[in-house]
């Protein structure tokens, strides 16, 4: 028997997790961008004075951890359990991040859908009973990004109008079993969709048909439909994926009004970066810097968030292989209904 | 079993995914068991099924890449053609003025034209270092990648790029890998035409 599963892919989380605390650190681009002023730290440059860009990215995580915990006056050993991921190979920012809290650590890796998948995952956790309170983190970078996934980033290349820029940006949450904060009652955990895009540079065309495919069926679990939300929002299809998620849904007679995407939101159209912001930074620190702000407030009551993941690498992308692509939805709901 | 290019809708997709998929499990359980001859014939069967397997989402994919390739904002073709035509011209006008400055000032033919070439490189590093080239690239496109000075960016990108790695297996091992694929075809094409030039003289 499985009571906590509603229909095929859906869970409930009957206990309500709360998500208690969260920050975000983000890059100096993403700090000029139209969430500039509501990011918790802003880095001066890319590199955060460390030497490479790795190591900045491990560092904007630990700090975006830190300042989480820092808000709600916790300290890592009052953590049971530590859930990080990012774009690295071997998830090695979120390692690095966990060796320096020293916490019972799973490391996660989902791509770009590596944020939902962590709010699932805490949600499981929480609900089962076993833990009390949980650490969670998602990190991306644009310059370790683009020397892991395409070119070395000085090179003077154009980049194709279907790209997407990698966010900078790392997002921790805290989440417990009682608290005040904003709610985590569902979970639909998606499956992995690939519908033969397999250029590396259009991603939203290849994560499109997955969000997609998780938004219907989770409205077909919950038997649920958009009127149910006060917005409905994708991780990083960015402009170009937006549009063909809504084109899917008119085909299915689902009203395409509510939904938005973090990848529009996070870039203004001046900061010319195509087609939006990706990576997992950017659905991370928009959920934490934008959306729970207005959900705590009471400008949203209810919310879907679908985090969205291309699961390539450069390997093979070169090899010629389609991009698999996965969506996972959380939903938040403020406290007061 | 079933024709190609038909498009199905999701019920009979589902219908014909778990039919395959059992097969394709009991047959790879007959050949793990079979020996021999029996074992190729399995195995010859086996694959039918995967192609089968990929012909039913074929249709599928066609069908939403037809869907996802009309929203595609047009790339700027007219646009990057001007602009490629403008930067790429003033690359080479900015070569040929120090080219004319070299032999004014008493070189040779040959020697002006290698310290023009040594000059453009220089001047293509130092502002690729200074982390303009790339601003540059992204308004001329081919105008500032066919220049001998888009060589030394994609040289100086990459020395710039794993310098972290360190000095062997950063720059040393991965400084060619923008401008390798280049050099590698590049010399081959010279020799080609060098072969056809010999020949047809």
């Amino acid at each position: 028997m499985t009571p906590n599963k509603i229909g095929k892919q859906t869970l409930q989380f009957s206990s309500a997790p709360v998500i208690t605390s969260w920050a975000s650190v983000v890059g100096p681009m993403e700090g000029k961008g139209p969430l500039g002023e509501k990011y918790d730290l802003v880095l001066r440059d890319t590199l955060a004075g460390e030497k490479s860009w790795e190591k900045a990215e491990q560092k904007m995580m630990q700090y975006s951890i830190e300042l989480a915990m820092e808000k709600h006056d916790l300290l890592p050993k009052d953590l049971d359990f530590y859930l990080a991921g990012d774009l690295l190979n071997q998830i090695t920012c979120a390692n690095f991040t966990a060796r320096f809290l020293n916490i019972p650590f799973l490391g996660l890796y989902g791509a770009c859908s590596t944020l939902a998948e962590g709010l699932c995952m805490a949600g499981v956790f929480l609900e089962g009973g076993f833990a009390e309170k949980m650490g969670f983190s998602a990190s991306s970078h644009h310059d370790t990004a683009e020397r892991q996934y395409r070119t070395p980033v000085e090179l003077g290349d154009q980049r194709p109008m279907t790209a997407q820029w990698t966010v900078t940006g790392s997002a921790s949450l805290i989440v417990e079993k009682k608290g005040n904060g904003i709610k985590l009652t569902h979970a639909t955990i998606g499956k992995i969709i690939d519908l033969g895009i397999s250029n590396a540079q259009d991603l939203g065309s290849a994560m499109a048909p997955a969000a997609f495919d998780t938004i219907k069926t989770h409205f077909e679990d919950l038997g649920r439909s958009e009127n149910d939300y006060d917005l409905i929002v994708t991780g990083d299809l960015g402009l170009l994926g937006h549009g063909i998620l809504k084109e899917l849904l008119k085909e299915k007679g689902i009203s395409p009004d509510k939904f938005n995407d973090c990848g529009i939101m996070v870039y203004s159209p001046e900061q010319d970066t195509h087609c939006g912001g990706s990576g997992c930074g950017c659905s991370g620190v928009v959920l934490t810097a934008h959306l729970i702000e207005r959900l705590l407030s009471g400008y949203y009551h209810r919310l879907l968030f679908i985090g969205t993941g291309a699961l390539l690498n450069s390997l093979t992308s070169n090899q010629g292989e389609t991009i698999p692509c996965i969506a996972h939805a959380v939903v938040l709901e403020s406290r007061g209904e | 079993m079933i024709a190609q290019n038909v498009l199905l809708n999701e019920q009979e997709m589902i219908k014909w995914q778990n039919k395959l998929q059992k097969e394709h499990q009991k047959v790879l359980f007959w050949e793990a068991q079979a020996k021999g001859e029996e074992r190729k014939r399995l195995a010859g069967l086996r694959q039918e099924i995967e192609r089968q397997q990929q012909r039913i989402a074929k249709p599928q994919q066609l069908d939403y890449q037809s869907t996802a390739i009309k929203l595609v904002p047009p790339q700027t073709v007219i646009k990057n053609l001007i602009m490629a035509f403008l930067v790429g011209g003033s690359i080479c006008l900015i070569g040929q003025i120090f080219y004319n400055l070299f032999t004014q000032g008493g070189l040779g033919i040959k020697d002006a034209s290698a310290a023009t070439a040594s000059l453009l490189v220089f001047l293509g590093a130092l502002f690729t270092g200074l982390g303009y080239y790339d601003v540059l690239g992204k308004v001329a496109g081919a105008g500032s990648i066919v220049p001998i000075t888009g060589f030394a960016n994609s040289i100086v990108s990459s020395a710039l790029e794993f310098k972290s790695e360190g000095y062997i297996s950063g720059v040393g091992a991965r400084l060619f890998n923008v401008a390798g694929p280049i050099l590698v075809y590049g010399t081959m094409v010279s020799i080609l035409v060098g072969l056809v030039y010999y020949f047809a003289r």
